[in-house]
């Protein structure tokens, strides 16, 4: 195939992606942008008011960088582990498989289909923000350049995720039980300078820390962590993920006999 | 001239250890209408599915039209044209973009896509159907948008496993019509069927896979000229109580009605009625106990089960 054939066969896999998720709308854009405005309207006014200031703003200021971050995080990672699981279990995956399109294609197109999700939602729960807190953005590139990197770092992770799993339940297990305990303790509502020094260090295992970190240093300029260190380890997370997931479609894991 | 599809020393072994395929060797012309038979779990799809980039072979060579799939993937992945034994396309997308879509993984421009995308549904009398959910489809539909799908990017090799399985009489002679038709104009067609009737009626050659192994590969023709006896079924008048006295011909009867009797190629039809009209019985009507390839078919498993036995 040549450069112009490639390029129409990836931008099919996005489009394929985004109809899929604009269409059951109800399912993908909906329920985040109402999770969050409770999140607002609960931790960020509610309790929020009760609790003062965080990292030298206030709180409601504090959580929004993180809230925006949980839903790109959890909808980049839900888009592409739900639809290519489901291009799987419907054996659509084959239409992909007996045409020419080269592995690293079809792996980028749906992980472009993920980073449109994430950042889509992304977009929802910002403006809703707005409604609740003036957002000024202080480093814009840091701020756009975390996000595009996170979605796709996510995208990638729910791709191996539907690579290997065998039924829908596979595909809840690791957002319920390591992506979302992840995302909370990854300093979504709280600067980890409030834990203990042990804790601290026990946090700084944690890479959704520095994503989350790294995006509220775009926006708010205050970070806990260093920001060349969060985007060196974003890349290498990235750079890995992507050349394991092209080896199992290379090696047809859970797609070919 | 190259080989549409040419198949060398193929294997497969599962996981499970199960040996699908034990290192067989197979060419199809360009042009050819080709039937890969066999029974249930010979090797057909497993064949089918290493050719169409669905199952990873063990061992063994495919070329299409001279590209390898080992080294020239994307140029053999060109030629190719797939229609499964299963459905396997998104039963939540519209008929037209499911069709639109597969043209775009072969890189065909959405303007080409939407005409070629017209072009085939209309063909195969989906046109109506374009902008229904595909899930709402009949089967026999399903199977028609499986085969529209497969032609969007003009394949040279249209491979269709069980294309006709599950469809009603009427519609199973449009598709063989619509088939023939593209096969005239130059499409490669190779086919799994268990309606031998199917083989017989549209193919010029043909392979049988039984256990993993090619037991018989030739023309249609040349098999069909294996068989020595058909076996006849007449609808006779009066009812008989006893096997009439047919010299050379063995019979029995299945009721009162009915005889059947067994034909040499050699022996012919003609003497079987004289001597049916010496002794005033009437035939009102006749036909063949089974499908002629279909006994041919029978035997050779049979007898490829008594050697796999013996090995």
């Amino acid at each position: 195939m040549n450069s112009r054939e490639l390029f129409i066969a990836f931008w099919t896999i996005v489009v394929k992606e985004v109809r899929r998720f604009t269409r059951i709308w109800p399912q993908t854009l909906l329920p985040p942008a109402i999770t969050m405005t409770l999140y607002f309207i609960i931790f960020g006014n509610l309790i929020g008011s009760r609790i003062g200031e965080m990292g030298g703003f206030d709180y409601m200021e504090y959580i929004v960088p993180g809230l925006i971050m949980m839903s790109v995080i959890t909808n980049s990672y839900g888009n592409v582990v739900s639809s290519f699981y489901g291009t799987k279990f419907q054996r659509h995956v084959e239409e992909m498989l007996v045409s020419p399109i080269p592995n690293w294609v079809i792996l980028s197109g749906y992980v472009i289909g993920g980073v449109a999700r994430g950042l889509g939602v992304g977009l929802i729960v910002t403006l809703l923000s707005l409604f609740f807190t003036d957002l000024q953005v202080h480093h814009l590139f840091v701020t756009v350049f975390t996000v595009l990197l996170t979605s796709i770092l996510f995208s990638l992770g729910g791709f191996i995720n539907a690579v290997f799993a065998n039924s829908f339940d596979d595909i809840s297990i690791v957002p319920t039980f390591v992506l979302t305990p992840l995302t909370y303790l990854g300093g979504v509502f709280y600067s980890i300078e409030l834990l203990p020094d042990f804790w601290q260090g026990v946090s700084m295992l944690n890479p959704i820390l520095y994503m989350v970190n790294t995006f509220r240093y775009g926006i708010l300029g205050v970070s806990d962590i260093s920001i060349v260190f969060a985007f060196g380890m974003l890349l290498c997370f990235i750079v890995a993920l992507f050349s394991y997931s092209l080896f199992l479609l290379q090696k047809g894991k859970g797609i070919r006999a | 001239m190259t080989a549409a599809l040419s198949i060398r020393n193929l294997s497969k072994t599962y996981d499970n250890g199960f040996e699908a395929l034990k290192g067989i060797s197979l060419e199809v012309e360009q042009g050819d209408f080709f039937a890969l038979l066999g029974p249930n779990g010979a090797g057909k799809s497993t064949t089918l599915g290493i050719v169409s980039s669905l199952v990873n072979k063990s061992a063994g060579e495919v070329e299409v039209f001279g590209h390898s799939l080992d080294r020239d993937k994307a140029q053999a992945k060109m030629c190719l044209g797939v229609v499964p034994q299963e459905f396997n396309f998104n039963q939540f997308e519209k008929v037209a973009d499911i069709v639109i879509t597969q043209a775009g993984y072969y890189g065909i421009p959405q303007a080409v896509a939407r005409e070629r995308a017209e072009f085939y549904l209309k063909k195969l009398g989906l046109w109506d159907k374009r902008n229904q959910v595909s899930r709402m489809l009949s089967g026999g539909m399903k199977r028609r948008l499986m085969i529209a799908r497969a032609l969007v990017h003009e394949p040279r090799v249209l491979i269709l496993d069980e294309p006709t399985a599950g469809v009603d009489i009427e519609l199973r002679r449009s598709m063989w019509s619509f088939l023939r038709e593209i096969n005239a104009a130059g499409t490669t067609i190779i086919l799994t069927t268990h309606y031998l009737e199917e083989a017989e009626s549209l193919c010029r050659n043909i392979a049988i896979i039984d256990h993993g192994r090619i037991i018989q590969n030739t023309s249609v023709r040349a098999l069909l000229q294996q068989l020595n006896t058909e076996t006849f079924i007449l609808d006779i008048d009066p009812p008989q109580q006893g096997v009439p006295a047919l010299n050379g011909y063995p019979a029995k009867l299945d009721d009162d009605h009915t005889l059947v009797v067994e034909v040499e190629k050699n022996q012919g039809l003609s003497r079987l009625f004289r001597e049916l009209a010496e002794q005033r019985i009437e035939v009102r009507s006749m036909r063949n106990k089974a499908n002629r390839l279909e006994e041919l078919f029978v035997s050779l498993v049979d007898k490829n089960l008594a050697g796999e036995a013996t090995r």
